[in-house]
């Protein structure tokens, strides 16, 4: 993969991210993620539904040619609190990446999901839509995975071991959503939870996380 | 045997500003019955089976009201033959216009893999209440595979895309976790409220356009349709409207029937289904 | 490209024209420290002491909850449309050196709600003394630390104590009982921050801190010539 893809997937990209836990920290509160095991089965269900939804949107974003994106996302992100925080994100993207990889592409692009943008920036960076799935895919779980070491204390080297073990299935998430936008679907997977989760979230008095 | 069964109901407003079920055609498991102001799926059968091939079209006309429901929940069978089952509902709603769709709930058994699909055109200025209520499993049992998509458009633009897969991963907690029973129903084109409300097991989202989804999990049936009736209250509520709408009348009138496919007469293959 | 560049969002687009054409955007005043040093009270003290002769608003950056945004709302220092909070992900400094994106979006935010503002205080959540503002997010910095954290601070040093444009030593009135020499203080805050600037004060039993209100009004001056 091209240092400049690695640069986007990077979880030192600064891009806002770190303030979102993709509803881990809701999921902490309701107990439901409490330890290594309850934190891979919440990813694997996260990486199935949102992860493969942002992967079919960026590899939709990269490949180009298909406007209105962003209502197709908002069509796939009932939560508001969720469209929110995809939009926040987004617009923390476009402002790293206009710093990092000028193009017309990207100060043409308006207001955006969080996914559309990575797309488009994947497509700046010359990257393939295959390519924007993965990074996408990858980015649903690594997220929420750093804010389960933050929350609960648990061992960084035990939660590498859970996203390693988590690898093939990023691959196949990937996979599937660029195999779904070449076919011209864009897959529309939901998780009911994590619809609950993120809006408790913003109900909630203490939360230390975004979203 | 397998069906690839296709019906239809379609209902225009009358001069007399009256609902008129102009189309009632069933055919196969899909069997559709008017009473009480209604159109009902009656289900001939035990519910799709494996290889069934079920689509059922609505059209409601222009400032008519149609609602659409079911007798009984339907079991969602693995059948003899492989492949899966699928059952597809095409609405369109015209501008104007008001349907309700409410069946009861399904029933994913063990073993089953079905596809549910649901194609909803909405015109500018129609409204839309769609229930859908998937029960994962029968007592005790670990239900089969079950996708159900669901994809909707307002005035030419999408609304919703919501596709639940009860699958390997449904049982994630970031999915469905330990519910047994999941439901939605999707409040459109009507005075709604714009504040998300979540409460344990029920979400009330406004979505981007002009709907809300109310959106529940449950561990039976009773108490989902409890939390979505819930939700619908307070999506209404919220936005001021105390008496929700009720659902629409029709007549029994000129209801034409296609040759063949006689309401009540569903063709033989019902018999021997379990 | 810069940080006055806020066309990445819908609300951005109307003030676009009007803020291109002025000539300078708000002071960005970053107020950093470590837990409990008195960030809170310094800010809604400015707040006090300059919302009548400038158009300002703050960022709060906490830990935990909203609870600085809300101390600043009960006290009514400012109206509540000109306070927002940001949430770090349990690293307050993160959002203030390391990826600011949000703080920058609370920033433009209240410069899209206000139009042309010439203060915006960010208030960091509480860290330690390696905690620093990114020059991408503050135009200027004010360290706060008290003196019970003891005397050999400053000597210590730390980006924090050494880089910061005014470094406040906050609750003098505790250094009696605390046994902190203050002249120990100012003599080796001197030696690390070359020449740069040093405040004493008791935020609790002299809220007035003109000095440093002195301070900020300079620096918005220097950014907006008259």
């Amino acid at each position: 993969m091209d240092a400049a893809l690695l640069l986007l997937a990077d979880s030192r990209l600064p891009a806002g991210g770190h303030a979102h836990s993709g509803g881990l920290e809701p999921a902490v509160t309701a107990g439901v993620v409490r330890d290594l095991p309850t934190l891979a089965d919440f990813l694997r269900g996260r990486l199935a539904t949102a992860g493969l939804v942002a992967a079919g949107l960026a590899a939709a974003a990269c490949a180009g040619g298909r406007p209105g994106l962003d209502a197709e996302a908002d069509a796939r992100t009932p939560s508001p609190a969720q469209r929110h925080a995809s939009l926040a994100q987004g617009r923390a993207l476009l402002r790293a990446a206009r710093a990092a990889w000028p193009h017309p592409a990207l100060e043409e692009l308006g207001p955006s999901h969080h996914p559309v943008v990575l797309g488009t920036v994947v497509r700046v960076a010359g990257g393939t839509p295959a390519q924007a799935a993965a990074i996408a895919a990858y980015g649903a779980v690594t997220g929420p995975a750093s804010a389960a070491v933050r929350l609960l204390g648990l061992d960084p080297l035990g939660v590498q071991r859970v996203l390693a073990d988590l690898a093939g299935r990023i691959d196949a998430t990937a996979a599937e959503a660029a195999e779904s936008v070449r076919a011209g679907v864009l897959p529309a997977a939901s998780a009911p939870a994590l619809d609950l989760f993120a809006e408790l979230h913003r109900q909630a008095d203490l939360r230390l996380f975004e979203s | 045997m397998n069906f690839a069964s296709r019906a239809a109901v379609a209902a225009v407003r009358a001069p007399d500003g009256r609902t008129r079920v102009t189309r009632l055609r069933s055919d196969g498991p899909l069997a559709l019955r008017e009473s009480g102001g209604a159109v009902y799926l009656v289900g001939a059968g035990a519910g799709p089976l494996g290889g069934d091939d079920l689509e059922l079209t609505i059209d409601v006309g222009p400032d008519a009201c149609l609602a659409v429901r079911s007798a009984a929940a339907s079991l969602v069978l693995p059948g003899r033959r492989p492949g899966p089952s699928r059952l597809a509902v095409r609405a369109r709603v015209a501008a104007g216009a008001r349907l309700v769709f409410e069946p009861e709930p399904a029933i994913a058994a063990a073993g089953c893999d079905h596809r549910a699909l649901a194609e909803v055109t909405l015109e500018r200025g129609a409204t839309l209440t769609w229930r859908e209520e998937i029960v994962l499993g029968r007592h005790g049992e670990r239900p089969g595979r079950y996708v159900s998509r669901f994809d909707v458009t307002y005035d030419g633009l999408p609304l919703l895309h919501h596709e639940l897969r009860v699958d390997e991963n449904a049982t994630s907690a970031a999915v469905l976790g330990a519910a047994k029973a999941a439901g939605t129903v999707l409040l459109a084109g009507e005075d709604l409220t714009r504040e998300p409300y979540a409460a344990e097991g029920l979400g009330v989202l406004p979505l981007a356009g002009p709907a809300v989804l109310v959106t529940a999990l449950a561990e039976d049936t009773v108490r989902l349709r409890d939390r979505l009736t819930r939700g619908t209250a307070e999506a209404r509520l919220a936005a001021g409207i105390e008496d929700p709408p009720q659902s629409p009348p029709t007549t029994r009138a000129a209801v034409s029937r296609d040759a063949g496919a006689v309401a009540g007469t569903a063709p033989d293959g019902g018999a021997g289904r379990r | 490209m810069g940080l006055d560049h806020s066309h990445d969002t819908v609300a951005a687009e109307p003030h676009r024209e009007l803020r291109e054409t002025k000539p300078h955007r708000a002071l960005r005043l970053g107020i950093g420290g470590p837990v409990g040093s008195g960030k809170t009270a310094l800010t809604a003290a400015l707040c006090r002491l300059l919302r009548d002769e400038l158009d300002l608003a703050v960022v709060t950056n906490d830990i935990y909850t909203t609870e600085d945004a809300d101390f600043l709302r009960r006290n009514a220092v400012l109206d509540d449309d000109r306070i927002e909070a940001v949430r770090t992900g349990c690293c307050p400094h993160t959002a203030i050196r390391d990826d600011i994106s949000a703080n920058l979006d609370a920033v433009e935010l209240l410069e899209e709600r206000h139009g042309p503002l010439d203060l915006v205080i960010v208030e960091s959540g509480g860290d330690n003394l390696t905690a620093t503002f990114s020059r991408g997010l503050a135009d200027r910095q004010i360290f706060v630390l008290d003196v019970s954290g003891g005397d050999k601070v400053p000597r210590k040093g730390g980006p924090g104590v050494t880089t910061a444009d005014l470094l406040v030593v906050n609750k003098i009135d505790l250094a009696p009982l605390v046994g902190a020499d203050l002249d120990v203080m100012a003599r080796d805050a001197e030696r690390v921050r070359g020449g740069l600037p040093i405040a004493f004060t008791s935020l609790r039993e002299s809220p007035d801190v003109p000095e440093v209100a002195d301070w900020v009004r300079s620096a918005v001056r220097e950014r907006t010539p008259a």
